[in-house]
């Protein structure tokens, strides 16, 4: 099972890190929202993987590790803001400069669709 | 504390001139000398004290761990340097009321010139080295204030920021100086360094310091080579000019040398590096300064070659000669800043400094004529002027040493040499401006300036004559403390007078004079010699190197920053991938020890989908829509995943944000190309899949790392005291909105901030607003299907219901404001789609920033209410109550707290989502090409 996880995290990684090299900003975003699956997903695992044994008190006889979570329910929600601020900015980007191209204008040689 | 008041006046004078802009000039002034005067009557109140051999200190402790506190002290020598920096202060601001023309801004100099004063008393009173280096780049930024204090000027601007680019780079070099010594000797506290001289010059980082702190004190002093700055300075107002390069501006410098003599001094490598500057200085200022045909350019030089005497006296290594430094301190402050005002009068009354032009003023000015006469007479050194004393115990001195072996005569010849040439510029100054024949094409019309410019230079001549004559009366006291602070304890027998018999020195002085005087007159032929010279231009070099310096950098910044952001994400990637890569080839094992999971069907066949739609999201990546689709499957797996290993919490969080993120991001998608074109050339899609390859492997790898090994998690704590102390049973909640509730609160602020920062990116915005889809399609007529309205409209009471019940259980079953929250804000959002945001803003007018801002506010005062307990901050409280009906219920602060969390994330979500809907809806519609 662990090689399973590393192995997703791993391929959300490299996905991730492909899409954020695009070069419009659209794909940059999507890419930056794959990342934050991968980050979040590797900070929850630092509190090793645990099958049926939910930190409610009461309900289980032995726990997962709770701060792990708590931080992830915290970075999970930040990175919502983060994605939202940058595709809004993408927006505003595209609507000042004419495109959507991440340096803020098209590279001379290449043709525009 | 009172010992702390002497800046600190001189702070809120600073602070109180610069709002005296509406009085009338008088008052200004008067308001303006009030603070410096207070200060002066504190520091007379010290002197009995000092004068007994008493070093006051006082110590504010500011960051005790770091050893940094603010401390001053007031012994000998620094009570000299804080009466300078008064007395000459005091007289500067009252000249400048008569120097300054009716167009310039008073309030505006004495402010600037107090706040120098503030920063040079911090300088000499300082007893912490790091505090002494701040006060000392205060300096440069205050006087870079006063030198560019007409801005309009291009040479004022130039002048000034050439003064600060030189003591501003010496100030760096004396900073690192000083960290090191205090590394040597483990403390900030100069009372310690300064006890320390074996230590210090015992360790093989001494000369590495000594040169640094030289450096520091070199360029502020203006010496050889770094003069250069000090004539360009020029550009200052004279009352500036009298005040910096008389009493404190250069002497900062001078003082470093005196503060740190106890310390560095006393070695070889201190008397080659200070004496060679020093001579240096004196003889190529004493000789430019003839050549000089503006006024204050002579003046200026001649301070060079006089900052030059004192320094060499320090690099002599003896106490007398340390003596004589400090005593030319004195006499030159007072000579110089007379000569500087008298210079400002003449300027005032003619209209010029070129004294090529200015002849014949005694005519005009006696009485200004008669005390710039005898305050010249002083720097040339004529007998009954303290200048003369000074200048005889430097000649005196430079007879008693034997540093140069066999060749120390030399230094008597040279010092014999600068003082002819000290002679003949003051002679020059004398005949040239007073006498010499009739003035030449004056602007104005000459005449005696008013009565009260005069004072101030009144003040200073009789200084001179009263050091001069009655040397052991006047300053007999001040010179012993100063000596005995700067010899670390230790004074020497010494006596000032004015007649030692006949003597070599006096030989000196004599063959001084009469040189001096056979040079000027026959000025003619040396002038000839000097044109005949390659011109030095200083200020050109110094425009060329920074000129090439700016250029070298530009070229290194270009060949780094290209402009192309996607180029810096590859290289910041591509040290991620080599920074976080290389340990991994450093460790044995990739595996742990801990016991691995048995793979389960569902598990794989979870991992499996997560992975398809994360490669389908960057297969598809062009068409923007197919890959939103795809990457909502990963975010639904991986909150799937959640759920899998024992994170309800996490799991229910996902899925509302990923709701809320997909439809966010559709709504971008209508704003933005549906398409991404194709333009990555192969070669650099091949680039972009090998470092992304390799960062997943490497970031891969260090997962399979982590999880695979034991460990010991601080959690357990968290799970024994959620119930006692935090009073939920769903640990990660009660982390959430108790134990850590600091960070919650932190984090729903960036949230705040977010959704704020993205209302105001959407004011105002041009928008792009396609009138179909790229495939040319338009968009259906039916905007609003009234299937979904109807079902939506049902579901949200029911959807609040259900946040409610989230809401409520949240701290002893998953769920709580954050969930709940979000589930409401999805509710919103579903009416918002369903309806369009006009149907909604006709039914509810909702202010979101008011939202966000109670939430906040309720967060923030439920953690504020504990103070009123007597309790820290975020403290929380619960107990449990029998309410009838409704049975045993616990009821809790972080209840509350979690009450804010719920209403801000619905606020921001909604915010975000709504201002973007609503821009559809009233955006006129229009055809874009895109």
């Amino acid at each position: 099972m662990e090689l399973l996880y590393a192995a997703s995290v791993g391929i959300l990684v490299s996905c991730g890190v492909f899409l954020i090299l695009r070069s419009r900003t659209f794909p940059v975003v999507l890419g930056l929202t794959m990342l934050s699956y991968a980050v979040n997903l590797f900070l929850f695992s630092s509190g090793r993987l645990s099958l049926n044994s939910a930190v409610v008190l009461g309900h289980s006889s032995e726990y997962a590790d709770p701060l792990p979570q708590a931080f992830v329910l915290t970075a999970i929600v930040i990175g919502f803001a983060m994605t939202a601020f940058v595709v809004i900015l993408a927006i505003r980007g595209r609507a000042d400069l004419g495109n959507d191209h991440v340096n803020g204008q098209v590279p001379e040689n290449k043709v525009k669709r | 504390m009172t010992l702390l008041w002497i800046p600190l006046l001189s702070l809120i004078g600073s602070i109180i001139s610069s709002m005296t802009g509406k009085l009338t000039r008088n008052q200004s002034t008067s308001l303006s000398l009030l603070m410096p005067f207070i200060a002066l009557c504190i520091t007379i109140s010290f002197a009995p004290a000092v004068f007994s051999g008493e070093e006051v200190r006082e110590t504010i402790s500011w960051i005790p761990l770091l050893g940094i506190n603010i401390a001053f002290r007031l012994d000998g020598l620094a009570l000299l340097f804080v009466f300078m920096i008064i007395t000459i202060g005091i007289l500067v601001i009252f000249y400048a009321r008569y120097y300054l023309s009716s167009k310039d801004s008073m309030p505006k100099l004495y402010s600037y010139l107090m706040l120098f004063m503030t920063a040079m008393l911090g300088i000499v009173m300082s007893n912490n080295v790091i505090q002494l280096w701040f006060f000392w780049e205060l300096t440069s930024i205050s006087s870079f204030l006063l030198i560019s204090y007409w801005w309009y000027k291009s040479e004022a601007r130039k002048g000034a920021i050439m003064a600060l680019t030189i003591t501003g780079g010496g100030g760096l070099a004396l900073l690192a100086g000083l960290l090191i010594i205090s590394n040597i000797v483990g403390s900030y506290s100069l009372d310690v360094i300064l006890a320390s001289r074996e230590l210090i010059q015992s360790h093989n980082l001494y000369e590495v310091a000594l040169i640094l702190v030289l450096l520091g004190a070199f360029t502020k002093s203006a010496q050889f080579p770094f003069h250069f700055w000090l004539p360009h300075a020029m550009a200052a107002p004279t009352p500036v000019s009298a005040y910096l390069h008389s009493a404190t501006m250069v002497k900062a410098g001078i003082f470093l040398l005196a503060r740190f003599y106890p310390a560095l001094a006393g070695t070889d490598i201190w008397f080659i590096i200070v004496s060679l500057t020093g001579m240096t200085t004196l003889l190529f200022g004493a000789y430019v300064a003839l050549f000089k045909h503006d006024l204050k350019g002579l003046l200026a030089y001649s301070t060079i070659s006089h900052l030059g005497l004192i320094t060499l006296l320090f690099g002599l290594n003896t106490e007398l000669a340390t003596v004589a430094a400090i005593f030319h301190i004195i006499n030159h402050a007072t000579f110089k800043a007379s000569l500087f005002m008298a210079t400002g009068i003449i300027d005032h009354e003619t209209g010029t400094r070129d004294m090529r032009k200015i002849n014949g003023m005694w005519r005009y000015m006696p009485y200004t004529a008669t005390l710039a006469m005898v305050a010249a007479a002083s720097m040339a050194g004529v007998p009954l002027l303290n200048g003369f004393l000074s200048k005889e115990m430097f000649f005196a001195e430079t007879l008693h040493q034997q540093l140069l072996g066999s060749m120390s005569w030399i230094i008597p010849v040279l010092a014999t040499i600068a003082g002819a040439f000290s002679v003949a510029y003051s002679a020059r100054f004398i005949h040239d401006v007073f006498f010499n024949g009739d003035p030449i094409d004056l602007p104005k019309e000459p005449s005696e300036p008013p009565r009260y410019m005069r004072v101030p230079i009144e003040i200073l001549v009789a200084l001179c004559l009263l050091v001069g004559i009655f040397p052991n009366f006047i300053v007999d006291d001040i010179l012993t403390s100063a000596s005995f602070a700067v010899l670390g304890g230790y004074v020497p027998e010494f006596k000032v007078s004015l007649w030692h018999g006949f003597n070599l020195p006096l030989l000196m002085s004599a063959f001084a004079v009469t040189g001096g005087l056979f040079m000027y007159t026959q000025r003619r032929h040396l002038f000839t010699f000097q044109a005949s010279l390659p011109p030095l231009n200083a200020k050109k070099a110094f425009d060329n190197s920074i000129y090439v310096m700016i250029k070298w950098c530009q070229r290194k910044i270009g060949a780094i920053e290209n402009g192309s952001l996607q180029r810096y994400l590859m290289l910041m990637f591509l040290i991620v991938l080599l920074g976080a890569g290389w340990p991994l080839f450093e460790m044995h094992e990739l595996v742990g020890t801990k016991e691995l999971t048995p793979v389960s069907m569902h598990s794989a066949v979870g991992a499996a989908l997560l992975m398809i739609g994360a490669i389908s999201t960057v297969i598809w990546y062009r068409t923007r829509m197919v890959s939103l689709l795809m990457i909502s499957v990963v975010g639904l797996m991986v909150s799937v995943a959640f759920t899998r290993f024992s994170a309800p919490d996490l799991a229910l969080t996902q899925l509302t944000v990923e709701v809320v993120t997909i439809v966010l991001l559709m709504l971008a998608l209508f704003f933005l190309p549906q398409r991404s074109p194709k333009e990555s050339s192969s070669m650099r899609i091949i680039r972009d899949i090998s470092i992304s390859a390799g960062l997943g492997i490497v970031v891969g790898s260090i997962c399979y790392a982590l999880i695979t090994r034991p460990f010991e998690s601080i959690s357990n704590f968290f799970i024994a005291n959620a119930k006692t102390g935090g009073g939920g049973t769903n640990v990660v909640n009660v982390i959430l909105v108790d134990f850590r509730g600091f960070d919650t609160l932190g984090e729903i602020c960036v949230l705040g901030i977010a959704a704020l920062g993205i209302s105001k990116l959407l004011i105002n915005l041009p928008l792009f607003m396609p009138g179909s889809d790229s495939e040319g399609r338009p968009w259906a007529r039916e905007r609003y299907p009234i299937l979904l309205a109807s079902i939506s409209q049902s579901l949200l009471p029911l959807a609040l219901l259900v946040s409610v019940y989230i809401f409520l259980r949240g701290h002893n079953l998953p769920g709580g404001g954050f969930i709940a929250g979000l589930i409401t804000a999805i509710a919103f959002i579903l009416q918002y789609i369903a309806h369009g945001s006009n149907w909604i803003s006709e039914r509810l007018t909702i202010n979101y920033r008011k939202i966000i801002a109670s939430g906040l506010a309720i967060a923030l005062l439920t953690g504020v209410g504990s103070w009123f307990f007597g309790r820290p901050f975020m403290t929380t409280w619960f107990d449990y109550f029998d309410i009838p009906f409704i049975g045993n219920i616990e009821l809790a602060s972080a209840l509350v707290f979690d009450l804010g969390v719920y209403i801000t994330v619905v606020g921001a979500t909604l915010m975000i989502l709504a201002h973007l809907g609503e821009l559809t809806a009233n955006a006129p519609k229009e055809e874009v090409n895109i």
